[in-house]
């Protein structure tokens, strides 16, 4: 390998790189524009669910139970029923997902000392919602009766009683739990997924379509010289997107870096460059940028995105699908991005996730330098 | 002119399909998106991993350990005597809940006083965190219950025991909350964007990069049948996907069709209008497929996320859920759901697809009108 080779072809590759300004433009806008989007705009937070309450009970009981739901910040009452069929049309038109039924017999239940049978129907379409919202329902009516009880006692029997366990939850990492804290550290990772996907994986692949390749392969270029050399540049556009990406969580918005900015950018540099040679895999075995694209969608960007923990947490998965994301890299980059912003942990935790980037770093850079190789021969 | 257009239909599905590569890529991409979305994506939270720290070790203890045990809820993978082991295991993530019980906590019972116990919680994953926090509060809430009216039983000899609200919960729609059948009809959105946006945009560019663009205006083909041999075939595609994500969300993932299929049909043609409109836009404003590539991408990821597909739209910032009324995905995606999970149809649905025509209509529109003066 001879560096003023290297230096050349790199060279020829920024200027391919900064001509194409409609490219380069995206190449950084995009990374912002998703941050934005995540951190401003999507949310799994649950606040604020419509709900329709159809009260056949009209009691001071009833009333009190329809107080709490109203009275909590994970609830809004949008509508009263008067029957069945103004319930369901509530429902299936999507103006409320909880429908609240109390029976007719609540009160009179409540006081004799039996269970009241209040039901709650949930629209279930999106699950996570659902689940979330019930539960809060759950915890609001077992409220309620922990109240009654307490009142009755205090009726019968002249006393004044407190809940007897107290449970003090402390949370860690993420006192607030903020949903953006999860989320926007984790996305560093699909943005440099995004990257290598649209930007590398199109770039043997445009030679041999254009026909350029065989003018290269005139030149005394050698394969290692021609693969890095076009690396460097989207390494360095890559790395720009990082620190692009890293400023705007801590200045916009305020997401804690408590780790070592270093092992941070270490981390996305080892990380950038196994996926940038993915990339370039891609576009030297396919030879064709159609088809290039639509590999790089589902090799790195859709497992990026889906297998790696960014969206859905990896142990909620079936076994079988938990053994695959082993061989998604973004997996242990989505693990350290997150360890290095919200637990301020160091290598002695993360060393695990640490080896195994640098082993697949190392591998696909590898892989790409002997697959271009055998192509040209 | 039907003949130019046979044409050229033929000349784009040979060019599409050609590449044995290209087309097992055209399907195997919306089956691993549906298997991906069936299977892994799931927002269910069970079996949290939860170690036990109890520093009081009684009968009393012991008992509120084995109701989170029992909650179905939680799995018990340690035990943990201190501080430090139980901070390396939320540093690790082994564990999202450390119950720990402090000592004192049974004798705290018997004499009436106020008991503590703490939870610690990982919160770096908020959502699931949020979900753990509730399941706790339920089990501590009815321990607390039970305990009540034992406390009472005790100090007082016999009482009536209180009565109770009893929460009867029901999911409509999707009776055991199964995430797969939120987003595998939702892929059917996603999958249709994906494929026609990017197959439209970079046909034409391709032809603009290789130079055979020159050779297409030579010929007697006027622009709109170009147009319509630029589209014909990626609508068809999609359709082909829609029906093919369909089977397998059915028949494989047992995800319920309550609605028309015709009518789902009928939605995806509508909102092809936009898509493909969309990626004939693209195509004006690019002249390389990688400019093609990323201004599709500009357009998709935005579009997508905006869409109420993963993050529901009632979330966002009122700001934002007005731009969504902009995205044509929202109102596919409304209707793909309403059809497959609620079985409703046009009497409900209707405000979306009249969404839907307009806005198709309009992109197509443009769409055309820039591309004749691209190509002219």
């Amino acid at each position: 390998m001879k560096l003023v080779r290297l230096r050349a072809i790199a060279r020829k590759e920024f200027l391919h790189v900064f001509r194409d300004r409609l490219s380069l433009a995206i190449a950084v806008a995009l990374p912002l524009i998703l941050i934005i989007i995540f951190g401003f705009a999507l949310s799994f937070d649950v606040k604020h669910v419509p709900l329709v309450v159809w009260d056949q009970s009209e009691t001071q009981l009833s009333r009190e139970l329809i107080s709490q739901f109203t009275g909590s910040p994970y609830f809004r009452l949008v509508d009263y029923a008067r029957n069945y069929p103004e319930l369901e049309r509530a429902v299936d038109s999507g103006q409320a997902l909880l429908a609240l039924v109390i029976s007719r017999d609540f009160a009179a239940h409540l006081e004799s000392g039996r269970p009241a049978a209040v039901q709650l129907i949930a629209d279930g379409g999106d699950s996570n919602t659902a689940t979330i919202a019930l539960g809060y329902a759950n915890a609001v009516a077992r409220g309620f009766s922990q109240q009654i009880a307490v009142q009755q006692v205090q009726q019968q029997r002249g006393l004044t009683l407190q809940p007897p366990i107290d449970l003090r939850p402390r949370v860690w990492f993420n006192a607030d739990l903020e949903s953006r804290n999860y989320i926007i550290p984790g996305l560093i990772a699909v943005i440099m997924m995004v990257i290598a996907a649209i930007l590398t994986s199109l770039t043997i692949a445009r030679e041999w379509e254009r026909g350029t390749m065989e003018q290269l392969i005139a030149t005394p270029v050698r394969g290692i010289e021609l693969v890095l050399g076009k690396l460097i540049p989207y390494f360095v556009v890559g790395m720009f997107d990082v620190l692009l990406a890293v400023l705007m969580t801590e200045l916009v918005f305020q997401v804690p870096l408590r780790g070592n900015i270093l092992l941070l950018f270490g981390t996305a540099a080892v990380f950038l460059s196994g996926a940038l040679s993915i990339g370039m895999l891609i576009s030297i075995l396919t030879r064709n940028q159609l088809l290039a694209t639509q590999l790089a969608m589902v090799l790195t960007f859709l497992p990026a995105d889906l297998l790696s923990g960014f969206l859905s947490p990896i142990e909620n998965m079936p076994r079988a699908i938990q053994l695959v994301t082993y061989f998604v890299p973004a997996r242990y980059f989505v693990t350290l991005l997150r360890s290095i912003y919200l637990k301020g942990v160091g290598v002695n935790v993360l060393a695990w996730e640490a080896a195994t980037l640098l082993t697949f770093c190392s591998l696909t850079v590898a892989v790409a330098l002997l697959c271009f190789r055998k192509k040209l021969a | 002119m039907i003949e130019r257009i046979r044409r050229m239909l033929v000349k784009e599905f040979l060019q599409a399909l050609r590449d044995y590569r290209m087309r097992s890529t055209i399907f195997l991409l919306p089956l691993i998106q549906v298997l991906v979305f069936g299977y892994a994506v799931t927002t269910d939270v069970k079996h949290v991993a939860l170690a036990v720290y109890d520093l009081d070790n009684t009968v009393a203890s012991r008992d509120l350990i084995s109701r989170f045990a029992g909650s179905g809820y939680f799995e018990i993978v340690n035990y943990v005597y201190d501080d430090a082991a139980a901070r390396s295991l939320l540093d690790h993530g082994s564990v999202r809940l450390v119950l720990r019980i402090n000592a004192g906590f049974q004798a705290d019972l018997a004499a009436g006083r106020v008991a503590q116990v703490q939870a610690l919680l990982d919160g770096s994953d908020s959502n699931t965190a949020g979900i753990v926090l509730n399941y706790s509060n339920e089990i501590v809430g009815q321990a607390n219950f039970d305990a009540l009216v034992d406390r009472v039983t005790r100090v007082l000899g016999t009482f009536q025991r209180p009565g109770q609200a009893d929460l009867q919960t029901r999911a409509w729609f999707n009776e055991n909350l199964e995430s797969r059948n939120f987003f595998v009809p939702g892929v059917i959105a996603l999958i249709v964007t994906l494929i026609t946006l990017m197959l439209t945009s970079i046909a034409v560019v391709r032809e603009y990069e290789i130079g055979t663009i020159e050779q297409i205006m030579v010929t007697p083909i006027r622009p709109i049948e170009f147009i319509l041999g630029k589209t014909v075939p990626f609508a068809l595609i999609g359709f082909a996907d829609v029906l093919l994500i369909t089977a397998v969300g059915v028949y494989w993932f047992e995800v319920p069709i309550r609605g028309s299929i015709p009518l789902l049909l009928l939605a995806t043609g509508l909102y092809l209008l936009t898509s493909l409109g969309v990626g004939l836009l693209i195509s004006t404003i690019s002249r390389t497929q990688q400019q093609a590539l990323m201004t599709s991408f500009l357009f998709f990821a935005p579009a997508i996320l905006l869409s109420g597909f993963v993050f529901p739209i009632a979330n966002m910032p009122p700001v934002v859920q007005w731009l969504t009324y902009l995205n044509p995905l929202r109102y596919f995606l409304v209707i793909i759901r309403g059809i497959f999970l609620k079985g409703v149809g046009l009497q409900i649905l209707w405000p979306q697809m009249v969404a839907l025509t307009i806005i198709g209509v309009l992109t197509f529109t443009l769409a055309v009108r820039r591309f004749h003066k691209t190509l002219t």
